[in-house]
């Protein structure tokens, strides 16, 4: 039973830490081969090396001080930010789903990063470039290391949420190497959505853990949050989508 | 915020903004939702230690919560 607990939680942390990594890796890469194509690859590449080095400052600095924070209050704050954060994801996703509002557009994302730089001349074009391509790694990256600490420490697996986030950027950044600028066929919305239901059961499990309330199972009644969310999700979707088959995008939320 | 403003409170600034847009943005339903979700398991599990209704609450407040902000999203669209 202890051995099926471990694995089931390790699972799940694993999963929603490498999904969420590679989600906004694509977002990222999208901007960075945009940058890239546009104004060259070393403003591109300056931009996301100092954009990686900062991120990495942010771990350094915050990982060790969260793991000094008490367990019950560290899971509690985490499990609320998780909550927010899952539910967040879970509800674009859903609209998404639904055709309620507008799926996620590398191809778009790309055409306009290109057309804003190509907009901008002269002698700071390299300066936009690295900014642009900071902004676009860190900003994405941010979301990734908030997931990254806050899952990794709550669940005392820093060390293993660092190695699957690391996995899942070479990945993306392989498979993105390798066909150039078609990230548009990455099933994001299918991902975030998935994410949105990790990030969701880990929230309700850890607010539940920050206030001591005792789960039937332990660890195992995580997997029981994740089946029961991803069910709620796609009968949301279901109850939805018949009203509106073929709506063009309204929610602008 | 001028470029005469200080660059701590610039930071300061920043950093609020940031946790306000990642926390609240636009939908400000789901992070009160939160704090109710919370509040409730707390008075369920702390204060009447009725732990089972508490196991069985958090997660159909959590369903609920994501519910009402879907289908406010979903009347929204109706509306326009």
């Amino acid at each position: 039973m202890i051995a099926v607990s471990v694995s089931s939680g390790t699972l799940v942390l694993v999963g929603a830490v490498f999904l969420a990594c590679a989600v906004e890796m694509v977002e990222a890469l999208t901007i960075v081969f945009a940058v890239g194509h546009t104004r060259g690859w070393r403003s591109a590449f300056e931009g996301t090396a100092a954009a990686l080095a900062a991120l990495a400052a942010l771990v350094a600095v915050f990982g060790p001080a969260l793991v000094h924070v008490p367990l019950t209050w560290l899971r509690l704050i985490v499990g609320g930010v998780l909550l927010i954060f899952g539910m967040q994801w879970l509800r674009k996703a859903i609209l998404r789903s639904t055709g309620l509002k507008a799926k996620h557009d590398e191809d778009a994302i790309y055409q306009e990063t290109v057309a804003e730089l190509q907009v901008a001349t002269g002698s700071d074009r390299d300066r936009i470039a690295f900014v642009m391509a900071f902004k676009g790694v860190f900003l994405e990256g941010l979301e990734v290391v908030i997931t990254v600490l806050t899952l990794g420490t709550s669940a005392h697996r820093l060390g293993l949420a660092v190695v699957v986030a690391a996995l899942a950027v070479v990945i993306v950044a392989v498979v993105g190497a390798v066909v150039a600028k078609q990230l548009s066929k990455v099933p994001e919305n299918a991902m975030k959505m998935s994410v949105g239901v990790l990030l969701v059961s880990y929230g309700t499990f850890w607010v539940g853990e920050g206030l001591k309330v005792r789960w039937p199972g332990g660890d195992t009644f995580l997997a029981g949050f994740v089946v029961l969310y991803a069910c709620v999700c796609w009968a949301l979707v279901t109850m939805i989508t018949p009203q509106h088959p073929s709506n063009p995008v309204k929610v602008d939320a | 915020m001028t470029k005469q403003t200080p660059l701590v409170i610039r930071l300061i600034k920043g950093f609020a903004l940031f946790w306000w847009d990642f926390l609240v943005g636009d939908t400000p339903e789901l992070f009160i939702a939160a704090l109710v979700v919370i509040a409730v398991a707390a008075w369920l599990s702390e204060s009447i230690h009725a732990n089972t209704t508490a196991v069985v609450v958090l997660p159909v407040l959590v369903i609920a919560a994501l519910t009402v902000s879907v289908r406010r999203a979903v009347s929204a669209a109706r509306r326009k």
